[in-house]
């Protein structure tokens, strides 16, 4: 497997999503929507009923907050990898790419880094504005900076690329049997059931998004993205893309 | 006496390759031999195994049986076919472009992919689009531009690294008689410079003028040869008798000869012949005898397009 020629896939899906606005926008909204939002929420809460605030409430909705980075994380690639491969299928343009000497893996390592890479940036970039945003609204109720801490860092740092993942190889499976990018992004919507399904077990108090917990997730979310990846290489082969995918 | 042998090398040597998917089988026990610096066609009709062949032998597909080599190089296992896709280019049947790069950067990633220096790419690219006509399209994306031109982008793509062995999938399929003439130029281009070329086409007449050996597959490859060859192992001629008016008691006379593949069109009745001066009296003595008036009697040889007719219904 050579990483320069995965990076040159992944360059030329850069170089196109450049010019379709519909990806750039996936990328760009749901970072923008969670960074300025929730502090946008808190500020507007704190003015109308500081009662639902008190101190001791706020770390665990704070923590909840946070986990919808592990959501978007998930959904963002989504757009991305649909289209990357659909689009591909759709223009046939996979066909001269495999008759050439880069190997499946390469491919698929290329299509993964051009979903990948982009999602991080953009929620990483989120997390800053989020943060940020966060603390000069709860600072002087909580009278200290809630982030950065250790439980976002693991949930940035770990769950987050692990749900990224996930979400990758479940859209080259999806994509391997979708005939366009619409229904592959109704199917991929699939994956983000079993995240939204933690967020409301934390809510109801059931699981808790502590570091432990986040732990637990990200160690489930890291087998799933195991059993994910036999089943997406197996997906994409050579002759599997040229005689099986519809 | 003085003898000079001259060395040929065979850079696509297939044996017994059969490809299955399931119970149907689309290529059966296919043996050919394509010599460095031919221009081999492949004729066949729709779903007779050309492209199950070339993606066969490009390594994109396995093969179920048989074996072959690309420039000694065996399909079939991961080392081979690596070195065999490094020294392929291939032009599918669909153009497969990256519709939102412009035509230089379409071409400019896979001379990225086969290791091609900055400079050998602009070498390469500029020379290609300059002898498809392209060149001032470089800048426009591929989705703007004509079917043609998107053809001969796909062609140009496929050269990017100086290939020696090209496969082509029906280049000219569904192109103007413009384009389609300047990608049959091109092709006779690439056959001056020595490259070897597997073609499939459909086009009879294209690959009597550009191929120096055609194969005809319906599943099983039917016949191999020289265009002449060809034309040459059907025996037999076809007669065409010019009459005053054709009617169903003459037809149903010649019908009881016997005659092989006997048409009628307007005035004119066609049927083959392998003994022209045996089996013609009869059969004019027959119109004759049923009223017909005959104008005049013709006998033809076979053409390419009878050899292939004649190949591919008796395959069906």
């Amino acid at each position: 497997m050579r990483l320069s020629k995965a990076w040159l896939v992944a360059s030329r899906d850069f170089k196109i999503f450049r010019r379709q606005k519909n990806i750039l926008y996936s990328i760009i909204v749901f970072p923008v929507i969670i960074s300025v939002l929730f502090p946008a929420i808190l500020e507007f809460t704190q003015q109308r009923s500081s009662g639902l605030l008190a101190p001791g409430v706020l770390p665990n909705l704070l923590n909840s907050f946070s986990f919808f980075f592990v959501i978007g994380a998930a959904y963002i690639p989504l757009g991305i990898a649909s289209y990357s491969i659909v689009g591909e299928k759709i223009e046939k343009s996979l066909e001269p790419l495999l008759a050439t000497p880069l190997t499946d893996g390469e491919i698929l390592l290329g299509k993964a880094i051009s979903a990948v890479l982009p999602t991080l940036v953009a929620m990483y970039a989120a997390s800053i504005v989020f943060m940020v945003g966060i603390d000069a609204t709860t600072v002087g109720k909580l009278g200290y900076n809630y982030f950065p801490n250790s439980t976002f860092g693991v949930l940035l740092l770990i769950l987050l690329p692990v749900a990224v993942v996930m979400s990758v190889l479940y859209s080259v499976i999806v994509s391997s049997r979708a005939n366009d990018v619409r229904s592959a992004n109704s199917y991929g919507i699939f994956i983000l059931f079993p995240l939204l399904a933690i967020y409301l077990l934390s809510e109801v108090g059931i699981i808790s998004l502590d570091i432990n917990g986040l732990l637990i997730i990200a160690g489930i979310l890291l087998a799933i993205d195991v059993a994910l990846f036999f089943v997406s290489t197996a997906a994409f082969r050579r002759e599997e893309i040229l005689t099986k995918w519809k | 006496m003085n003898s000079s042998r001259i060395l040929v090398t065979i850079v696509i040597d297939a044996e017994n390759l059969t490809k299955k998917f399931g119970d149907l089988t689309a290529v059966e026990d296919l043996t050919l031999h394509v010599d460095e610096g031919e221009v081999f066609g492949f004729l066949g009709p729709n779903g007779a195994g050309k492209t199950t062949t070339i993606r066969m032998l490009c390594c994109l597909i396995s093969k179920t049986s048989g074996s072959a080599t690309i420039g000694g190089y065996e399909i079939g296992n991961k080392e081979g076919s690596l070195k065999i896709r490094k020294m392929i280019g291939l032009v599918p049947d669909n153009v497969g472009l990256s519709e939102h790069l412009t035509a230089y950067d379409n071409l400019d990633f896979y001379g990225k992919i086969y290791d091609c220096s900055e400079s050998q790419r602009k070498e390469s690219i500029k020379r290609f689009l300059d002898m498809l006509g392209i060149w001032e399209k470089r800048n426009d994306l591929a989705g703007t531009l004509s079917k043609g031109m998107k053809q001969k982008l796909a062609i140009a793509r496929a050269l990017i690294h100086e290939p020696e062995i090209l496969f082509m999938d029906e280049p000219t399929a569904n192109l103007d008689p413009e384009s389609a003439k300047t990608v049959r130029e091109f092709i006779l281009e690439l056959k001056k410079e020595k490259r070897t070329i597997f073609l499939n086409t459909h086009n009879l007449d294209e690959a009597q003028r550009i191929c120096d050996k055609i194969g005809i597959l319906n599943t099983k490859l039917r016949v191999v040869g020289t265009p002449e060859d060809l034309e040459q192992a059907v025996k037999g001629k076809k007669t065409i008798v010019s009459l005053e008016q054709v009617n169903e008691k003459i037809l149903s006379a010649l019908k009881k000869l016997s005659l092989k593949n006997l048409t009628s069109e307007g005035n004119k009745i066609t049927f083959d012949v392998s003994d022209p001066d045996k089996e013609n009296w009869g059969a004019v003595e027959a119109m004759v005898l049923a009223g017909g008036h005959v104008n005049t009697v013709n006998v033809v040889g076979s053409s390419l397009e009878d050899v292939y007719l004649k190949l591919v219904r008796e395959s069906a």
